[in-house]
């Protein structure tokens, strides 16, 4: 077996000393690692991959470990940086599906409603609002629709339930910035979910 | 009151913000105050409602969700961090 650290003798004497045993890792930890990077990226396959990479990198850094983080820690740590790294990856990527504009912006009616994306009545409303498997398929095809930064953002916030300030801190932007992303996410999806689903 | 004015753009905004509750006391009064003269707005806030509704629901069952490598995965994994350890 390989272990990396301290052996098990000199764990009894140093109880605060971590050890690593990447043969365990698998059994130990690939669910806890999945479930937290499916409900960062949203797409199993790729939470996989990242996951993978994950102990991928621990296994070639394992060198290095001190020992002082427990070893699920020290794993968490490397798949948060992984995680990162793909929203710098997707944030740098031009050409994504465009946030439709719902106020002007350039003009004496800056602020205002433009007047084609003005909210419209919805049809019987109440009845469409029962909870059916369509209009979930109908949801998620809509935040499909957002662009990745801005879908990210509100399924963390809204379907994940993450605190503002969680997702502030890993995403490395501000409260402002994340209500302006969750604002223009919302009305997008109002739009998408009238069009597709209260009025067709 | 004046300085209660505020945009359709910024209504909308804390009206999303409160739908997380994180509204503060002066922007649901400027909201508040908006809404007298824009109906739209209003209309705004009441579909959002609804659509926090649809939201949660899917909130419920993506926590529900029992999100598991499959075994034939762990055994993938297993495999590949062998033949790197060797």
């Amino acid at each position: 077996m390989n272990t990396f650290g301290t052996s098990e003798s000199q764990m009894s004497e140093n109880a605060t000393k971590h050890t690593l045993d990447p043969n365990t890792w698998v059994n130990k930890y690939a669910d806890y690692l999945f479930k937290y990077a499916v409900a960062r990226v949203n797409d199993s396959n790729l939470a996989k991959d990242l996951v993978q990479e994950t102990f991928f990198a621990g296994l070639k850094s394992a060198k290095n470990f001190e020992g002082k983080a427990a070893e699920r820690t020290w794993l968490i740590a490397i798949l948060k940086r992984k995680v990162i790294d793909y929203y710098r990856k997707i944030n740098s990527n031009k050409g994504k599906a465009e946030v439709r504009m719902n106020f002007y912006h350039d003009n004496d009616k800056e602020g205002n409603w433009i007047e084609e994306r003005v909210p419209q009545t919805w049809d019987n409303d109440a009845d469409k609002l029962i909870e059916t498997t369509e209009l979930k398929a109908a949801l998620e095809q809509c935040i499909d629709n957002l662009p990745e930064k801005y879908a990210m953002v509100f399924r963390m916030k809204t379907i994940q339930e993450f605190e503002t300030e969680e997702i502030c801190k890993e995403l490395n932007i501000t409260a402002s910035n994340l209500w302006v992303i969750i604002h223009r996410a919302r009305t997008q999806l109002r739009r998408c979910m009238e069009d597709n689903w209260f009025n067709n | 009151m004046a300085k209660f004015k505020i945009s359709c753009d910024e209504a909308t905004t804390i009206c999303d913000k409160s739908q997380y509750g994180e509204a503060t006391l002066l922007e649901k009064i400027k909201l508040n105050y908006h809404f007298l003269f824009c109906k739209i707005c209003l209309k705004y806030t009441d579909q959002n409602t609804k659509m926090s509704q649809i939201f949660k629901m899917k909130a419920f069952d993506c926590n529900k969700a029992n999100d598991c490598l499959s075994t034939e995965d762990k055994e993938d994994l297993k495999k590949q961090l062998q033949e790197l350890e060797a």
